[in-house]
């Protein structure tokens, strides 16, 4: 008999044109003492089924049909039910730890407080309770942290409070809704150990909600792939992620970028194979092809960055190195990533090689010319033409006011003033298709596009200049997998047939690893080490990259 | 190729598909008061089709007529549905005349203000350092003067520069000046702090990378996306900028009595309130009352439905 029963569950929305179906007929049971992950892509209806197990819909969305039972009880019988469970039986862990502590009460208050709805202890009782708590999350010198407030701790270490708040009332399940994903790696493997641990040593049922399939492979027993609000399988995690049933877990689990090998391209199952599409890169013929020359087309010397943050403060001591004394060189044609955690630079290097941002100090070279010095405007207009930049939010990177022939023809216009409406309109028909997009894309607003399909915008735009170098600063990081291989198909196909030069840039090791040539591993705004991809993964040498190899979430981990 | 399901529509299809229309539908305060606003703005600027008088050719007046009551009353007369005022004229054109001079000063002003604050706002927001603090320190100076304090020093200021002959003639131009001048200062920080949002967004990196200029960016790019926010306050602000006017005319340094405002008018009726002529003050300050209201019911519908952060 499974401790957690989810019977045909329905969750409808009821929306202004029409019912949306958030989960339809959803049944998983989960057994005391396994992991359950539950997996799918933004708007699969993983949160939802989370969500209504606790009955934390939100309005206009309800519980259609179906019914949830815990242990011996229908939590949906009698309403009072779920405020006796939720809490109590029921322990919750949310996405982002900045946002579920209350951050003007110490987190011993916010312990006492959970602990105290709930059993029946005195105050001293209670304290000693979360210290003991806080301690079994590891949670080092519990006695005086307690008196700490949320913003004197780390994301993960706030995490683990987040965690031991969920566990102060011995929860017999425990619902994780992408507990790691606001995380850095070093820091989400910590807590998935933590997670695991914690499910043997008191035998809980947990359901992990999560979009990623590493982290599946990693912690799961057994996983559930949902698709648009449908339960597409579930078993055991090893045998759905090697040998899958349905198609849609197949092409799931072939967008995922594995860590241990180069492919050439990643096998899109659903949409795909319809069509042969070679060549069909339109721009190809308006395309000014440089043959690749053996140079470096960038050169970094000794690149720094410094923020002061303070206006009265100019020269102190305040200032944030954000780039170290970076230097490497990008040679033509090549892709190059540049790999590491949150804060680590990345971005910023990024931005001081398109010019966002001047350095503190260092010289950038494009075609063996010092960019970095150039003052006059029309002298840095031929080198804005030549680099541009694909962002990592494709909801921002976009003016929701513009339609996207007018976002597509803003460069084209402005490079070349006195091109014809008419090759305009075709000049903007052959981005669209070789970005994969329809010619009626062009009259439409961006609100009305997909994250995948405004990426596909962003790349038309940053490719309607002819730049010679992409820098690419997390483009996929906000994409589902199945969207973020066909974005990086894309990239593939375009840098091989028109020559590009690629940055990328990215925090995910294996998704690096498919798209560059060599790699530069940053920290703390400092170079550690560049080598090829091949060696940089097979033989690391420097200590923080070996760390990252390690911790890094492996799909392959379940092969062995 | 991907596919993107709904068709491009027309543009009263996409009026009326957008989440705008449908909130506008399903709020009866919403519709109240624009109805009403309609009614007043078009008898108001139509005022020469729907009066059967006009209040300001002394040939049609009557001294005869002087003071008469309501029609309801047991004194009043069917031809003046409000009465009239102390000169014979019809209360109820009066008011509508009167209330295109407010409306015409209230909306001149209210766009005078706009551009001012919204310009130097977004110029602040988008170029930072001194000139943004200079701009911002400005709006804290005058804030802390009082809006009518502000009006009636230009006023005065005004009244010592120009000629007394010139002085009727402009008094309408200074007093559009005096309120935008007294009312900027919320246009520019609101559109200031939407511009900081704005800026630091993706799209605009973008189009810095592609050589776009500064002015192009500012005005093609982030003003159309700060003027939700801005255009809220500006409903408010022509709410009070209506009452403003009506205040600097009440207290005698507003629109000269030849072409009375509602402010005008309420002053003239203020005279004969304890006479038992309670009608003359009494109908323009409601007809004043409920613009104002009116507006601002709009206003709060358009904060509610253009904020995404209350959207259901």
């Amino acid at each position: 008999m499974s401790f957690l029963k989810i019977n045909n569950l329905s969750v409808d929305y009821q929306m202004r044109k029409e019912t949306v179906y958030a989960a339809k007929n959803v049944n998983i049971e989960v057994n005391k003492g396994e992991i359950l992950g539950l997996v799918g892509e933004s708007g699969s209806g993983k949160s939802t089924v989370g969500n209504a197990i606790i009955n934390l819909i939100d309005e206009p969305g309800k519980v259609s049909s179906g019914s949830v039972i815990l242990g011996e009880i229908n939590i949906y019988e009698d309403p009072k039910n779920i405020i006796k469970y939720r809490g109590k039986k029921i322990g919750l862990i949310f996405q982002d730890p900045q946002t579920s502590l209350n951050p003007i009460l110490t987190i011993g208050e916010q312990l006492i407080e959970t602990i105290q709805t709930h059993l029946k202890l005195s105050k001293k009782e209670a304290k000693n309770k979360s210290i003991s708590l806080l301690k079994e999350v590891g949670i080092k010198d519990a006695e005086n942290r307690f008196n700490n407030y949320p913003h004197q701790f780390s994301g993960g270490m706030r995490q683990r409070v987040v965690i031991s708040l969920a566990l102060c009332c011995e929860p017999e399940l425990l619902i994780a809704d992408e507990p790691t994903t606001a995380l850095d790696v070093s820091i989400q493997s910590q807590i998935l150990d933590l997670i695991k641990r914690l499910t043997k040593e008191r035998n809980l049922a947990v359901i992990l909600i999560t979009h990623d399939m590493g982290v599946i492979a990693e912690t799961a027993d057994r996983v559930a792939v949902m698709k648009s609000g449908n339960l597409v399988e579930i078993g055991i995690t090893k045998e759905i992620l090697t040998n899958p049933k349905q198609n849609y877990t197949k092409s799931l689990v072939s967008s995922v970028p594995p860590t241990n090998k180069k492919i050439s391209r990643f096998v899109i199952i659903e949409k795909e194979n319809k069509k042969n599409k070679q060549n069909n890169i339109k721009i190809l013929n308006r395309w000014t092809k440089k043959e690749i020359i053996e140079q470096d087309l960038v050169q970094i010397e000794n690149l720094s960055k410094s923020f002061d943050d303070n206006f009265f403060t100019e020269n102190s001591k305040n200032s944030i190195m954000a780039v170290n004394n970076v230097s490497f060189d990008i040679k033509e044609g090549e892709s190059f990533g540049l790999v590491g955690e949150s804060g680590s630079g990345k971005s910023t290097i990024a931005k001081m090689i398109v010019n966002l941002f001047k350095p503190s100090s260092g010289d950038i070279f494009f075609d063996n010319i010092c960019i970095t010095q150039i003052k006059k405007n029309s002298e840095m207009m031929k080198f804005r033409k030549q680099i541009q930049m694909i962002f990592q939010d494709p909801y921002s990177s976009l003016n929701g006011r513009l339609k996207v022939k007018d976002i597509i023809s803003e460069p084209i216009k402005l490079h070349n003033p006195s091109i014809k409406r008419i090759d305009l309109d075709n000049y903007i028909f052959d981005l669209l298709e070789s970005v994969e997009l329809t010619q009626n894309s062009a009259d439409r607003y961006p609100h009305e596009f997909s994250g995948g399909q405004r990426q596909r915008i962003s790349i038309a735009r940053a490719l309607a200049t002819q730049p010679r170098l992409l820098v690419c600063d997390e483009p996929t990081s906000a994409l589902d997998v199945s969207i973020q291989a066909q974005i990086l198909n894309l990239l593939k196909d375009l840098q091989e047939q028109l020559n590009l030069t690629i940055l990328f840039i990215s925090h995910d090791l294996p998704v690096v690893r498919q798209m560059c040539d060599r790699i530069g591993v940053l920290k703390d705004g400092k170079l550690c080490e560049i080598s090829n991809t091949e060696e940089l993964f097979l033989k690391p040498q420097h200590d923080y990259t070996k760390e990252l190899l390690h911790l890094m979430p492996k799909i392959e981990s379940i092969y062995n | 190729m991907l596919q993107v399901d709904n068709s491009a529509l027309s543009t009263w299809g996409r009026i009326k598909d957008s989440d705008i229309y449908y909130s506008f539908i399903k709020s009866p305060t919403a519709i109240i008061s624009s109805v009403i606003l309609f009614i007043i703005f078009f008898c108001s600027f139509f005022v020469e089709l729907v009066t059967p008088y006009n209040p300001f050719d002394p040939s049609s007046l009557s001294l005869m007529d002087a003071f008469t009551p309501p029609s309801w009353t047991d004194d009043g007369l069917a031809k003046f549905i409000l009465g009239t005022d102390g000169q014979g004229r019809d209360l109820l054109s009066t008011i509508l005349y009167g209330s295109r001079i407010s409306l015409i000063v209230g909306f001149s002003a209210i766009i005078f203000s706009l551009i001012l604050g919204v310009g130097l706002g977004l110029t602040a927001g988008y170029f930072g350092g001194k000139y943004e603090m200079i701009v911002m320190r400005l709006t804290d100076v005058q804030l802390t003067v009082p809006s009518i304090l502000m009006a009636l020093l230009v006023d005065g200021i005004a009244r010592g520069l120009i000629s007394r002959e010139m002085h009727d003639e402009m008094a309408i131009y200074v007093l559009i000046f005096a309120i935008g001048i007294s009312e900027w200062p919320q246009f520019a920080r609101v559109s200031r702090a939407a511009t900081l949002v704005e800026k630091n967004k993706d799209y605009i990196s973008a189009s810095t990378i592609i050589g776009v200029s500064n002015i192009i960016i500012m005005f093609k790019h982030i003003l159309p996306n700060i003027l939700r926010p801005v255009l809220v306050i500006g409903t408010i602000g022509l709410a009070l900028a209506i009452i403003a006017e009506s205040t600097l005319s009440f207290l005698g340094v507003g629109v000269p009595p030849t072409t009375p405002s509602l402010g005008t008018l309420i002053r003239l009726g203020n005279d004969f309130l304890f006479s038992g002529e309670w009608w003359i003050t009494f109908f323009p300050a409601i007809f004043l009352v409920v613009l104002a209201f009116s507006i601002n019911l709009l206003g709060d519908w358009m904060r509610d439905t253009l904020n995404p952060k209350l959207k259901k």
